[in-house]
């Protein structure tokens, strides 16, 4: 989902930077606020970077015969709420455009909106949606994070289509034909980051399940829980 | 215990089969670019010039990898260290009353 350096239009890019910017600014607050309020939480802030980290370092393979990144954006959407994401999904793309040339700062504005912005809201949202269906904590995880990372990519999609408009078919025809190069390609990828989110939420529950519980995320339970 | 260890089995398969399946169905044939780049190329393609360039570009793709191979140590050593973490408060926190040992083994 990295657009890469200098090649959406200056407009777009300021426009896409002024539009990320109070998502991440207000998510720089909320750390500030977390680690401040609930120091106890700040081992699994780490967590939650870290994830994303690792996740968007590697570049998978995918049936379409190419590959491309998980975001790894919806475990911490999930357990600190989207906001958090947006300063941690942004240093993300801020470590890769400076050291990798992979995205750019032109196109950090764009990048973090697709990947620190949308992924981590739609990821929320469908953990919410699943919890309020009735399905427990790790179907609601692998929702979040499979959601965070298609929306991150239909975003990207997007942003190219607009910045790039097809000569004949326009923007909708210029989004077909870029989600044809992302969101099959992501399908795949989009499962495997949800059974690794499952992975990590299963020792989570095991481990820090207090925390957990502090969170909200899972209700208290008296004693054994098996 | 056994049925929750089997069911980690299974997803970690899970995880290795949708990511090894495509390399071993594919028969070598596909280079496996990144989607990230296929997109590039597509606005190259139409003419499209970058108007700014990265600040810093690695000089080859083995220093390219190795820095993504960095960012990945950094993320799964601080992932690492907090599992860890958490996972050895575990048997202080707890009284043995409260709950069997349930990793006393043997």
């Amino acid at each position: 989902m990295h657009i890469a350096e200098g090649f959406l239009p200056a407009t777009q890019a300021v426009g896409w930077t002024l539009a990320a910017a109070p998502f991440v600014v207000h998510g720089a607050r909320q750390v500030v606020t977390e680690v401040r309020e609930r120091p106890e939480n700040t081992l699994l802030l780490g967590a939650a970077g870290a994830f994303t980290f690792v996740l968007s370092a590697v570049k998978l393979p995918s049936f379409t015969g190419s590959s491309s990144h998980p975001t790894g954006t919806g475990a911490g959407a999930v357990l600190f709420r989207p906001p958090v994401m947006a300063l941690l999904g942004t240093i993300v793309l801020l470590f890769q455009a400076l050291l990798l040339a992979h995205g750019g700062l032109t196109t950090l504005g764009a990048n973090a909106f697709a990947m620190a912005v949308v992924g981590p809201w739609a990821g929320y949202g469908a953990y919410r949606l699943t919890r309020r269906l009735g399905g427990g904590l790790l179907p609601g995880v692998f929702a979040a994070m499979a959601v965070a990372d298609l929306a991150t990519y239909v975003t990207t999609a997007g942003q190219l289509a607009l910045a790039l408009p097809d000569a004949e078919t326009g923007i909708p025809g210029a989004f077909v034909k870029f989600l044809s190069v992302f969101a099959l390609t992501q399908v795949p990828l989009a499962v495997g980051e949800g059974l690794l989110g499952v992975l990590l939420f299963r020792v989570l529950t095991v481990n820090a399940r207090p925390e957990l519980e502090r969170l909200g995320l899972l209700a208290p339970a008296p004693g054994s829980t098996r | 215990m056994t049925r929750s260890r089997l069911v980690t089995a299974l997803l970690v398969l899970g995880v290795v089969a949708l990511v090894a399946l495509p390399l071993v169905l594919d028969g070598g044939t596909s280079e496996f670019a990144g989607s990230d780049s296929q997109a590039t190329e597509l606005l190259e393609a139409e003419g499209r010039e970058p108007w700014f360039e990265s600040v810093f570009t690695p000089s080859s793709a083995s220093v390219e990898s190795g820095l993504f191979a960095l960012q990945a140590a950094l993320g799964g050593g601080v992932l690492g260290y907090v599992l860890g973490r958490l996972r050895g408060r575990r048997p202080a926190e707890r009284s043995p009353s409260e709950r069997p040992r349930e990793d006393g083994g043997a």
